[in-house]
């Protein structure tokens, strides 16, 4: 499948998108860390956050079956949740013809409720923000200059490579290369390895250009606008919601 | 597969918190560290070599009958590109595929650098030293290390997965049950790392062997002019490293479980003894047969460990004669 990689993200101009990115990072975060530290006993509190994102998905212009879809990735995680009754001790219940954990239950509907969650808000912030968007987020949010530089290094180049590489694989392919199994694997492999040289040398060359150009080892910042206190007030509602079920149900349980 | 891109929950919200400070103060040292070796090159190199640990991952190998896997490469970029810069750059896929692509959870980006990023990178790269001590210094012995190393840091990435797991279980599963099972996945997804790695850095070395972070040390001119791996030689160090690497590994697989059963009963959730229908991976029911023939479980699992190795060894073996032969690669191998 080497191919373009997938954008996630969902055309339109919804408040979420116009909203600052750092704003929507952090918004994202402490939402996803509110989520974690729920105690699985608050189902009520899982289903609240459960409707926040899903009107945010809402907004943000996803539509079912493409949210459905995005949903795939953590698909072998919940395959690996629903084993978890059959080989967890503790207290046995019945359930259809299985004889299965409570405790393992609990585990389940624990794994399940906060990756289905925390994957729909990741999904959220994904959809609505453009790489750059993100990579400047990162950079308004302290992250140390030079990881937001790495990072947006590697976006910059990152579909040049993938690009390559896929060229690469055509040619294989043109030549009748169709490998099956792990021991015909040794001309993907050393294309991987040109690839890595080939990517480290375009390193040298670009560094030379950047050194070239007066490059002196920081990148120049670009100004940009910064969240304005009605944005950050009105991401912070989001996690706000989450944080506030997971101490009721702290609470409540 | 399972320690790989977890999602949110997976582990309980103490460990979830550990591990991201552990993770962030590793890497705050892995880009100092980083910064000195390539100075002002660290920037566009790290950008770009990034770039490529993030396509290699998209890149599919065949693995079996028309089933494709894909490299994680954490050993393999940190003894391209050294652990620190190594460990960095896989950190950034995987701090970056949480946040754009939702692979992985936010709150579970702690335990995901750890054992995606820096458990495979310094653990492989450590690994790898060892290994190049024993194997032949020549073309052929890096890559037998290459491929080990890389082959055994996905072992770790699952060792560190369950010691995770040994102190925040979302669920009462036993710690030798996960142990057993997340390690023996791992050492079938092991050879595939393996084998990717070392055909990878055979070509690495075949065109510009200056480049390799983990043999700056030795002496450049006997690689770069593609030494005749000796057959014999090759096939005793493999087979010696595979027997040491076993021995290592039951010893492990030995002493552990009874150590960490006994913290695990302290904590309170260890508990009788339950079906291994945890995972496919054949290595669960070995382990399974308890307490009361444990030398014959260990026996297997060292047998098996020791067959798995050496089908790495045999993979590496393959690639290398393979170089060698005009012929193309595409006959059937006889396994």
């Amino acid at each position: 499948m080497a191919g373009a990689h997938r954008h996630l993200l969902v055309h339109g101009q919804s408040p979420i998108h116009t909203m600052a990115p750092e704003a929507k990072i952090a918004a994202t975060f402490l939402f996803v860390v509110g989520v974690a530290v729920t105690p699985r006993e608050a189902v009520w509190a899982f289903v609240v956050d459960g409707v926040v994102v899903a009107v945010l998905m809402a907004v943000a212009g996803y539509r079912f079956g493409q949210a459905v879809a995005r949903f795939a990735a953590v698909l072998p995680f919940v395959a690996f949740a629903f084993l978890i009754p059959f080989v967890a001790s503790g207290e046995q219940v019945d359930v259809l013809w299985f004889s299965v954990s409570r405790e393992g239950l609990w585990a389940t509907w624990n794994i399940l409720a906060k990756a289905l969650l925390g994957t729909g808000a990741s999904l959220v912030l994904a959809g609505t923000t453009p790489i750059p968007e993100v990579v400047r987020g990162l950079g308004r949010l302290r992250v140390p200059a030079l990881v937001v530089s790495i990072v947006a290094f590697m976006f910059r180049y990152l579909d040049l490579i993938v690009e390559e590489m896929a060229r690469m694989r055509t040619a294989m392919v043109a030549r009748a290369h169709d490998p099956r199994w792990l021991w015909q694997a040794k001309p993907l492999a050393s294309a991987a390895g040109a690839m890595f040289v080939r990517s480290y040398e375009r390193g040298e060359r670009v560094h030379a250009a950047m050194l070239s150009r007066g490059f002196t080892g920081t990148m120049p910042q670009l100004e940009h606008r910064p969240a304005s206190a009605a944005e950050w007030a009105a991401a912070m509602m989001v996690p706000m919601v989450s944080l506030a079920a997971a101490a009721a149900g702290f609470a409540l349980t | 597969m399972f320690a790989m891109h977890a999602p949110d929950g997976f582990l309980e919200p103490p460990v979830a918190a550990v591990t991201a400070v552990l993770s962030a103060v590793i890497l705050m040292f892995a880009l100092r560290q980083s910064r000195r070796e390539l100075k002002d090159k660290q920037l566009p190199l790290a950008g770009i070599t990034a770039a490529f640990i993030f396509a290699a991952q998209m890149f599919n190998f065949p693995v079996a009958s028309g089933t494709t896997g894909h490299l994680l490469g954490g050993a393999l970029a940190a003894i391209l590109l050294g652990p620190a810069t190594g460990s960095l750059v896989v950190a950034i896929v995987v701090i970056v595929q949480a946040l754009l692509f939702a692979d992985g959870g936010l709150s579970a980006l702690g335990y995901n650098v750890m054992n995606m990023a820096i458990v495979p990178a310094f653990g492989g790269y450590a690994l790898f030293l060892v290994f190049r001590r024993i194997m032949p210094t020549n073309s052929g012995g890096i890559v037998g290390a290459t491929g080990l190393a890389a082959a055994f840091s996905v072992v770790l990435s699952a060792m560190a997965f369950s010691i995770e797991w040994l102190f925040g279980a979302s669920a009462p599963v036993p710690f030798d049950n996960v142990f057993t099972a997340m390690v023996g996945v791992h050492l079938l997804i092991g050879i595939g790392e393996g084998v990717i790695s070392a055909l990878a850095m055979a070509a690495v070395l075949a065109s510009r062997p200056d480049l390799v972070y983990g043999i700056r040390d030795l002496d450049q001119e006997a690689f770069a002019e593609r030494t005749r791996v000796s057959t014999r030689a090759f096939v005793i160090g493999g087979v010696l490293t595979a027997a040491l690497v076993a021995i290592v590994v039951s010893q492990f697989a030995a002493d552990d479980p009874d150590g960490l059963e006994k913290v695990s009963i302290e904590e309170g959730f260890a508990s009788e003894a339950t079906d291994h229908a945890l995972d496919s991976s054949i290595f669960a029911d070995y382990a399974t047969s308890g307490v009361d023939n444990e030398t014959l479980s260990l026996a297997i699992a060292g047998l098996c460990g020791t067959v798995i190795t050496l089908a790495v060894g045999y993979g590496v073996f393959r690639a290398v004669r393979g170089t060698r032969r005009e012929q193309p690669e595409d006959e059937p191998a006889v396994a």
